[in-house]
């Protein structure tokens, strides 16, 4: 809330504010050609990574689902681990390490897939990539829970009473009876996956560097990052966090009216 | 689509959910000769404790003592999970089971407070908390962490759940709100504290106070473990020893309290 009133300010942390109207919105829209870079990557990958980690979330629980429980036990563990371990990402700049010892690098040189290694963060055509896949493995988090813990907590009579009243496969069963039950899972998950998509930037900042690559790694939030912490303009950042929140809210909004008419 | 091709799928995504992490598991044994083998390998040869060894010198000659960075890092950890708690028990139980003027709207506010992670919010907090004269301190990383919603939110789904039946019988027999509260409702919403917990643990575990400490004796361990990261290609090693310890204790905790996160998890939800 605060940041919404300062965003109308111009406020570097020395002076007090000072009110300058839509100023920084029309600077941001107007005059920052970076600005524009980092709405396209961020809504570009927000539209990747979202639905992806999304679905991966849920077809994941699903699948785990039907196992023993140890064994789901084992499985919800192995998927959960990345998004909790920290800045253990940082395996990845290890994997796409610019060197032939880089992982990923020495396996194509051995396959005989180029002949030179490949500098995977200096190249604008590999960062994107990169860290959408980095982002999808650490994507599996809170949601994929809430999803487990909905698909365990679905009324088992509910199946019967579905196989009475004529439900023939196991998609419709999905469909009709299993995604209605769970639904406030399924939005609970759809509120966190968005938010997290919308908001990649530490990841960038670590692997692709700060800048990065012709700003191919560049975010909404690396660019509040750069106005915020590095240049103190609170008024020009706060007008970047609002852009973004109100982004968020309507992806929201939108997605929940979704998911809403899931098996109706 | 038969069984076995779903477990085959299943598998094979496991599989690139852990592989990164096996690799950090062997990386962090490796001597420093397999490290810069050509071609790399993915499993160690000849394991050897060499990089905690050097972890141990390295941490040993730093300017501030190791240990007042664990103590940092404890502290923020246990103070900021146990207010969490604290703070989020006692805020959901009257947004949960009592009709108050602004009661709907607080807990719409909630949920939309879900859809703003930390780093957006990172710029007000700054603002605010150096207004209220707190940064570094170990407030400016405490407060945000308490005030933090998604313990609240899944604490209130959790607490909807308990029957006002039991909360009618305690009344009868002349129970305070407070008594309700301590004597019925927290034992009854014990996994949910217990995964706030975990959650509010796993944070504040991780945290390096970048932005709001400045001060080194403040400063968390995994601030001074990053350090040690950052140092380039000749620590490598020690790098991945250090990315292991911090990865194993937020692993464990899970996986102690597994059952407890996942029964929780079954009551959160946005209602409509």
């Amino acid at each position: 809330m605060a940041s919404m009133v300062i965003s109308f300010t111009s406020f570097n942390m020395l002076e007090a504010p000072s009110f300058v109207g839509f100023r920084n919105y029309i600077n941001l829209i107007v005059n920052d050609d970076i600005f524009l870079i980092a709405v396209k990557n961020t809504l570009f990958f927000a539209l990747i990574t979202g639905p992806i980690s999304y679905l991966m979330c849920f077809v994941f629980s699903w699948l785990i689902n039907e196992l023993t429980p140890k064994v789901r036990a084992i499985m919800t563990l192995v998927f959960y681990a990345p998004s909790i371990s920290g800045n253990a990402y940082l395996i990845w700049k290890l994997i796409f390490s610019s060197d032939m010892y880089g992982y990923a690098n020495s396996w194509l040189l051995r396959l005989g897939f180029i002949t030179e290694p490949i500098l995977f963060f200096d190249n604008k055509d590999y960062v994107f990539p990169i860290l959408i896949l980095v982002q999808l493995w650490l994507s599996l988090g809170v949601s994929f829970l809430a999803f487990i813990a909905g698909l365990q907590n679905v009324d088992k009579t509910l199946y019967e009473a579905g196989s009475i009243d004529g439900i023939k496969n196991r998609w419709q069963e999905l469909w009709y009876i299993t995604l209605p039950s769970m639904r406030p899972q399924l939005l609970f998950g759809a509120v966190m996956q968005i938010t997290a998509s919308f908001s990649v930037s530490q990841l960038s900042i670590e692997l692709a560097g700060f800048p990065s690559v012709e700003y191919s790694g560049h975010t909404i939030l690396t660019h509040l990052h750069d106005y915020g912490f590095i240049r103190y303009e609170m008024g020009y950042a706060s007008a970047i966090a609002t852009i973004l929140f109100f982004t968020m809210l309507f992806t929201n909004i939108i997605v929940q009216k979704a998911l809403r008419r899931v098996g109706a | 689509m038969g069984d076995m091709s779903l477990t085959i799928l299943l598998g094979l995504f496991g599989l690139f959910s852990v592989w990164p992490l096996i690799f950090i598991i062997n990386n962090a044994f490796k001597p420093l000769n397999e490290i810069f083998i050509f071609p790399p390998r993915l499993f160690v040869m000849s394991p050897t404790l060499t990089n905690f060894q050097d972890l141990f010198i390295v941490i040993g000659n730093s300017w501030v003592p190791i240990t007042r960075y664990i103590f940092n890092t404890f502290f923020i950890t246990a103070v900021g999970t146990l207010g969490s708690v604290i703070i989020g028990s006692m805020a959901a139980f009257p947004l949960a089971k009592y009709v108050f003027p602004g009661s709907k709207t607080m807990s719409k506010l909630i949920v939309y407070s879900l859809m703003f992670n930390g780093t957006v919010t990172a710029l007000p907090n700054y603002i605010i908390m150096s207004k209220l004269h707190m940064i570094d301190t170990y407030w400016a990383l405490l407060l945000p962490s308490i005030g933090g919603t998604l313990g609240l939110f899944l604490m209130m789904n959790f607490m909807v759940q308990v029957p006002d039946a039991l909360i009618e019988a305690a009344k009868i027999d002349g129970a305070k709100e407070l008594t309700i509260f301590w004597r019925i409702m927290m034992p009854l919403s014990r996994s949910a504290w217990i995964t706030l917990i975990i959650l509010s643990f796993q944070s504040l575990w991780g945290t390096t106070g970048g932005g709001v400490i400045f001060t080194e004796k403040l400063k968390p361990v995994s601030y001074a473990l990053s350090q040690i990261v950052n140092a380039g290609i000749a620590r490598t090693g020690v790098a991945s020893a250090v990315t292991l310890i911090m990865l194993v204790v937020p692993v464990v905790v899970f996986v102690i309290s597994q059952s407890n996160v996942i029964s929780t998890m079954a009551t959160t939800g946005i209602k409509e």
